[in-house]
């Protein structure tokens, strides 16, 4: 991929900030997250929810059915494909995806390699629970990059563990001495240049949203203030009661994430929210897939 | 180089940030618009970023920001659309039934260039600016002028700016280059204005 390339898959992310992209799994729902205002949709067969629930190895989802979706809307499509399962990324690639998900939702196809994404013209959103996989993923090409949380659990402490680690770990590099800097690359197993960049920026050099577990609007306004630039919503609209009504408060309460008058009014009436999942009665922690 | 106006940034979804950096950076004093009351304030100028179109729209129409912002532009308030921006504006959208605030007559096509392996970095001729890099994301360019509209740019035969009285619209992202000249003619609008 071209220095330019790479740069236009870093700004379509920018392009996507502030809002909410939301998985879908046809076209009628694609419509009704179009509608509902969502700034792109993740287009996958079944909800992390019903992954869990089903078990079993779970893959890219068959083309024609992202293709489906491509048709039935004019936002960004994303899809995802297996940590390390590059020729699924290529397929994905070949259908004009708009995004690719490297996603830890799928079951792993490689246990030790991601894929080398910098190969790609297609952009990468991949996921991390702290510092160090969030600049391993970038290093790798990821043009964006998101909180892993705990997919299809409805459970928002993981993603907010997450994002709380990955700030602190950015503002302790941000507070180092220059000379302090090679340690840090060394302990996060990541190259030196881009803790250069988190030092002088105290920020990661991509676009940061928040995944995994997001169910309310309170969940997603909760998620901004805590410096996330967006948020995925997955099993969260779809499996509860009211799902354009729900989507359409979660797109409302990321915009006015600091007005909690507004978001008293936006979670009314929004009927059953999904059921949750503690993360204590999970027998599978997708987050620690792909390090 | 501190100027003395006041602009503020649609910020409801976005690349509202990147806006409201570079104008401060040029000396402008630079608010927010996330909800109504914000709309409430006095300004010289308003931007509205690059972002998803349909999401802007659809929350300018929920957050009752829609009418105000239209009856500010039409009497005359200097507005800049980049992307996003410039199809909130347009008249009519060639592909897509929706028409936002439908002050600048044009006609519009979203996503012209296709999807994101459309998207392409470019530079080109700005009338009075000179050239200028130019970052189209999953672009739309302007289909259709009515009289009066100034083209302001063209990259291969596709008009990519225009200007029409105190309104200014540009397929792609001033914001997301180094260039400063774009943001310093709208300024120049919005001191006069």
């Amino acid at each position: 991929m071209s220095e330019d390339r790479y740069t236009l898959n870093k700004q379509l992310a920018q392009m996507l900030k502030g809002g909410v992209i939301m998985d879908v799994t046809t076209p009628e729902q694609a419509r009704i997250a179009q509608e509902a205002g969502a700034c792109a949709v993740m287009a996958l067969e079944r909800i992390p929810a019903d992954i869990r629930a089903a078990g079993g190895v779970s893959r890219m989802s068959d083309p024609k059915m992202i293709k489906g979706i491509q048709e039935a809307v004019s936002i960004p499509v994303m899809a995802k494909c297996r940590i390390g399962h590059f020729t699924e990324a290529r397929i994905l690639e070949a259908i004009e995806i708009d995004y690719i998900d490297e996603s830890e939702v799928l079951s792993p196809a490689d246990d030790v390699y991601h894929i080398d994404k910098k190969q790609f013209q297609v952009p990468f959103v991949c996921g991390a629970k702290d510092l160090g996989e969030a600049l391993r993923r970038i290093n790798e090409g990821a043009s964006m990059i998101r909180t892993k949380g705990e997919p299809g659990t409805g459970d928002v402490v993981q993603a907010v563990r997450h994002m709380r680690r990955m700030n602190s770990e950015i503002a302790k590099i941000t507070s180092m001495r220059e000379d302090e800097m090679y340690e840090e690359a060394k302990q996060l197993a990541v190259p030196y240049e881009l803790v250069v960049y988190v030092h002088e920026q105290g920020r990661l050099p991509v676009v940061n949203f928040a995944a995994g577990g997001v169910a309310t609007p309170a969940d997603a306004a909760l998620m901004m203030q805590l410096g996330a630039e967006g948020v995925f919503v997955g099993s969260g609209i779809f499996k509860s009661g009211n799902p354009a009504k729900r989507a359409a408060a979660i797109v409302q309460a990321v915009t006015n994430y600091q007005d909690s008058r507004l978001l008293a009014e936006l979670s009314e009436d929004l009927g059953e929210a999904m059921v949750g999942i503690n993360e204590q009665e999970i027998e599978l922690l997708m987050a620690e897939r792909g390090l | 180089m501190e100027k003395d106006i006041k602009i503020a940034v649609l910020a409801v979804q976005g690349a509202f940030a990147e806006q409201m950096e570079r104008v401060s950076r040029l000396g402008a004093e630079c608010i927010a618009l996330r909800q109504k009351a914000d709309l409430m304030q006095d300004f010289d100028g308003v931007i509205l970023p690059g972002g998803e179109s349909t999401v802007q729209g659809k929350l300018l129409v929920e957050l009752g920001m829609l009418e105000p912002l239209r009856d500010k532009i039409s009497k005359g308030l200097p507005v800049l659309g980049t992307c996003a921006g410039l199809i909130l504006l347009a008249e009519e959208i060639g592909n897509d039934e929706h028409v936002w605030l439908g002050t600048l007559p044009v006609r519009v096509r979203r996503n012209a260039y296709g999807r994101q392996l459309g998207s392409f970095h470019t530079e080109g001729m700005v009338w009075g600016i000179g050239t200028v890099p130019m970052t189209f994301i999953r672009a739309p360019y302007v289909e259709e002028t009515e009289q009066g509209v100034e083209i302001l740019a063209q990259v291969e035969n596709r008009i990519v700016a225009v200007r029409y009285k105190n309104q200014m619209g540009t397929a792609f992202h001033p914001e997301l280059d180094a260039d400063n000249r774009i943001h310093e003619m709208f300024l120049a609008m919005c001191e006069k204005g």
